[in-house]
Parts: C-alpha cells; structure tokens; sequence
C-alpha cells in the first residue's frame, strides 16, 4: 500500500539516507528503529514530504507523492492533498498553541476539507472521546500533560481519515509516566487496523504491537524481520550492538 | 527671557483643532499602513520570488528615503502621472507607504520567528503554505507583534508633523501658524511639543492595555 523505493536525502555533504527501500502493507504496523542519526526520522519525513529526498520515489495507493497522474511535478496545492494520505505525530507534538484541544483536531477538516464548524468540532470530539480525553476537548495545550498534548496530536491527525499515521518518536519527549497513555493509545489503533509506521526506542511496544521491524544504520536499512525474530536472532553485528547497548532497560 | 502665558492661553485651545487633525490623519495612516504593512509582510513570506522581490524593493526605497522626501513624491510626483491627491489624502498616502514598509518588516519576522514545528505540523494535516500563514502562524503573531507595531505607530504619528510641509493643517502646521502671527516660537513649539507627548503617551497606554488584553497560551 505504501511503497518507497531508493529514497536517498543528504545534508549539505552528509548523506543521511541512501537508497532506503520499504514497503508497508494495508493495515501493518511497522516499527523502525536504530542509533540516533542512523536516519530513521528522516525517513519518515521523507514518506510524506516534510523533506524532499533527491532521490527515490513514495507512492502511497496509486498516488506517487510530489507528482500529478501525468508524471509532471505537482505544484504545492496537489502536494498538499498528497500530504493529507498521510497522519504524522510528531516526537514534540507540535499542536497549535493558540487553540484548544477541539480546534487543534477539527482545523483540518475545518480548513482542509471545508467542513462547516460545528461538523469538524463534532468529528473533532469524536476523535477526541476514542482517545480518552473527553473532559479535556476544550483545554489549550499548555493546560494539558505531555501525555494528553501527545493523544490531541493523535487525533489531529486521526481527524483527516489518513491512510496511514507516521510517528516520529512519540514518546521520546514524554515523563516516564506518562509514556504507556501514548502508547496504549497507539496499541488500540493497531489493533482497528490502523496502517502505521513508527519510529521509537519502546522496544517492549515494538515487540508486542509491531508486525515487523526495520533496523536502521548509517542511512540504509540493514534488516528488518517479524519483530521476535529481529530482536531473537539478530544477524548483523551493529544491529547485536545495537541491542546490547538497549539490554538494562529492557523487558524480557 | 519672558515667557508669554497669554499667547500660550490664546494658542492652546487653537491648537486643539490641529491636534484633531493629527489625529484623523494618523489614524487613516495607520489602519491603510498596518494593512499595506501586513500584504506585504506576508507576500515577503510567500512562495513567489517575483512578489519577494517587489517587497523588499520597496522595503528597501522607504527605508533608504527620507520621509520628507517621500512626501514630496507623493505631493508632487503623482499629479504627473494623473493622480491629484487633496492634502490630506497625499499626507495619509505617503505616511502609510512608509509605516507599511517598517510594518512588513515587523511581520516578516514575527511570523518568520514562529517555530518550525508550528508549520510542519500543519503541512502534515494538508494545509497549504497560504492557510497555515492565514490560520496557525499569524494568529501567533500578534502579540510578539505589538510591542513592535507601537513603536511602528508612534513614530507613524510623529512623523505626521511633517505633513506641515504640504499645508496638511495638523498639529505642527497650527502652531506654525500662530508663530507667524504672534511671533512667540519658544511658547509655541514648547506646547507643541507637550501636546505630541501627551498623544503618544495615550497611544503607548492603549497598546498596554491590548498587550494585556490578547489571549495568551
């Protein structure tokens, strides 16, 4: 469903990622992980443009992401309907400060599908309720934990009926404590059938909710395998560092 | 040296008119300023190098000008090409070019400042580059803006004496007037000048006032 073939993005002289394939089916929950730099975050902005690689191709269903159905480039309105195939939750949330839980959600559908206001709040609550935060649809985001601000993101993007939902380390940002909210949320997603990609150091989520998981390093993917396997047997030598160096925390 | 109270008693409800006139002229600039100020701010922020470049070509003629000549330009340049402008509407025209210019710099980089993040996430839910400006970052903007946008509006009105030039009756032009028929140019601008502080200092106090007023996250 989700196809990206040869992706490569540099930065200035530093190639961060090179020749990067993936393929995610419908309703799969890909985990990827690796060092810090390795370029899993920049993978993922990749898939839906918030960086344009130099090279490689995203198609997502029969859309190729950045070009029209004749192969010509899209311009930014096309891009940006391209964009809404796409949910991203961002490792710092990212909501709108100046509106309240409720606005955060329903601006998309409001500005972005043209829906009348009562209508998007409506859906906007909706999404907001499925993610337990129905006594807080109409707090701003400074009134609410990190663990709160990161379920809001959730439906933010859930509100645009997406086809698949990137997560760039959600719970990075968060308390201790207040992780497991996030990831219990994220666990009942997968469990609907929600296509989802997401980049994380959980290794007890990737291992429990992940249909598969990526290893990456040094900007290429190195293995990826159901995630028992992946973690169970190991095959290459930085992805075993990898995973000794994660050994004190975690769970067995 | 004797100072003339009885031409200042004469004078001060005289000038009164004049500071009305200041008024209207400054206010007339200042709501076509911050509306020239905020297109262009925004139309600096845009996509278009065409539209980038006609404002900073303009941001950079106001700021590389004198006022008083800009005045002139208006006053004088535009009757050439067939636009004959009253006083009045010549003064608010070149008043508001020039605030709008110091005002599109203002914008540009309150908005610019808005973090990253802000526009990212909301590309991510499919907006465009024009609504998430129009939706997320300037309703942001507005408050780190207005401490900016005051001093922006003061000089605005400051600069409103200038208008004396082209016979605009403000402030400035009353009192010059009653110089010339009363000869006491130290009692005058003196007055003059406490009536420009009293001005600023009420507008300084209203922007205060809406600072506190705007919501804040």
């Amino acid at each position: 469903m989700l196809q990206a073939c040869g992706l490569t993005k540099r930065f200035g002289p530093r190639i961060v990622l090179e020749d990067v394939d993936l393929a995610v089916h419908e309703g799969e929950t890909v985990v990827i992980i690796g060092a810090s730099g390795s370029g899993k975050t920049t993978l993922l902005r990749c898939l839906n443009r918030l960086e344009t690689p130099e090279a490689g191709l995203v198609r997502i269903g029969d859309v190729t992401l950045g070009q029209r159905t004749d192969g010509r480039p899209a311009d930014e309105a096309e891009l940006a309907r391209q964009r809404r195939l796409f949910g991203f939750v961002f490792q710092r949330f990212n909501l709108f400060p100046h509106l309240t839980a409720t606005e955060n959600v329903a601006l998309g559908p409001r500005r972005v599908l043209g829906m009348m206001r009562a209508q998007a709040e409506a859906r906007a609550v909706h999404e907001l309720t499925r993610l337990g935060l129905a006594q807080h649809v109409d707090k701003r985001p400074s009134q609410l934990s990190g663990g709160q601000q990161q379920r809001v993101a959730i439906a933010r993007a859930l509100a645009m009926d997406p086809r698949v939902i990137l997560f760039d380390e959600p719970t990075s940002a968060l308390d201790p404590e207040l992780v497991q909210e996030v990831l219990d949320a994220m666990r009942a997603l997968a469990a609907e059938g929600m296509t989802m990609v997401v980049v994380t150091h959980e290794m007890r989520f990737a291992r429990s909710v992940a249909h598969r998981a990526v290893f990456m390093a040094d900007g290429r993917v190195i293995e990826q395998a159901p995630p028992d396997a992946l973690f169970g047997a190991p095959r290459d030598e930085r992805l075993r560092r990898f995973l000794r160096h994660l050994e004190p925390h975690r769970d067995s | 040296m004797i100072f003339d109270w009885a031409v200042v008693q004469y004078a001060a409800p005289l000038l009164a008119h004049g500071v009305v006139m200041t008024l209207q002229v400054s206010a007339v600039a200042a709501v076509l300023g911050l509306a020239v100020g905020l297109a262009a701010g925004l139309a600096s922020l845009s996509n278009s190098a065409v539209l980038r470049g006609l404002v900073r070509f303009y941001v950079e003629f106001i700021r590389g000008t004198p006022l008083l000549i800009q005045i002139f330009l208006v006053f004088f340049a535009l009757p050439v090409v067939g636009i004959r402008l009253p006083e009045f509407w010549a003064g608010v025209v070149a008043l508001a070019l020039n605030a709008g210019a110091y005002i599109a710099e203002v914008v540009r980089g309150t908005v610019g400042s808005i973090e990253k993040g802000q526009s990212e996430a909301a590309l991510s839910i499919g907006m465009t580059r024009h609504s998430t400006l129009l939706w997320v970052l300037l309703p942001q903007a507005w408050r780190p803006m207005l401490p900016a946008l005051t001093n922006d509006l003061i000089t605005l009105t400051k600069n409103s004496s200038l208008l004396s030039v082209i016979s605009v009756y403000e402030l400035t032009r009353a009192g010059q007037a009653i110089i010339a028929t009363h000869f006491a140019p130290f009692e005058i601008f003196l007055l003059l000048a406490l009536y420009y502080w009293a001005l600023i200092s009420a507008l300084a106090w209203a922007s205060r006032r809406i600072e506190r007023a705007l919501p804040s996250w």
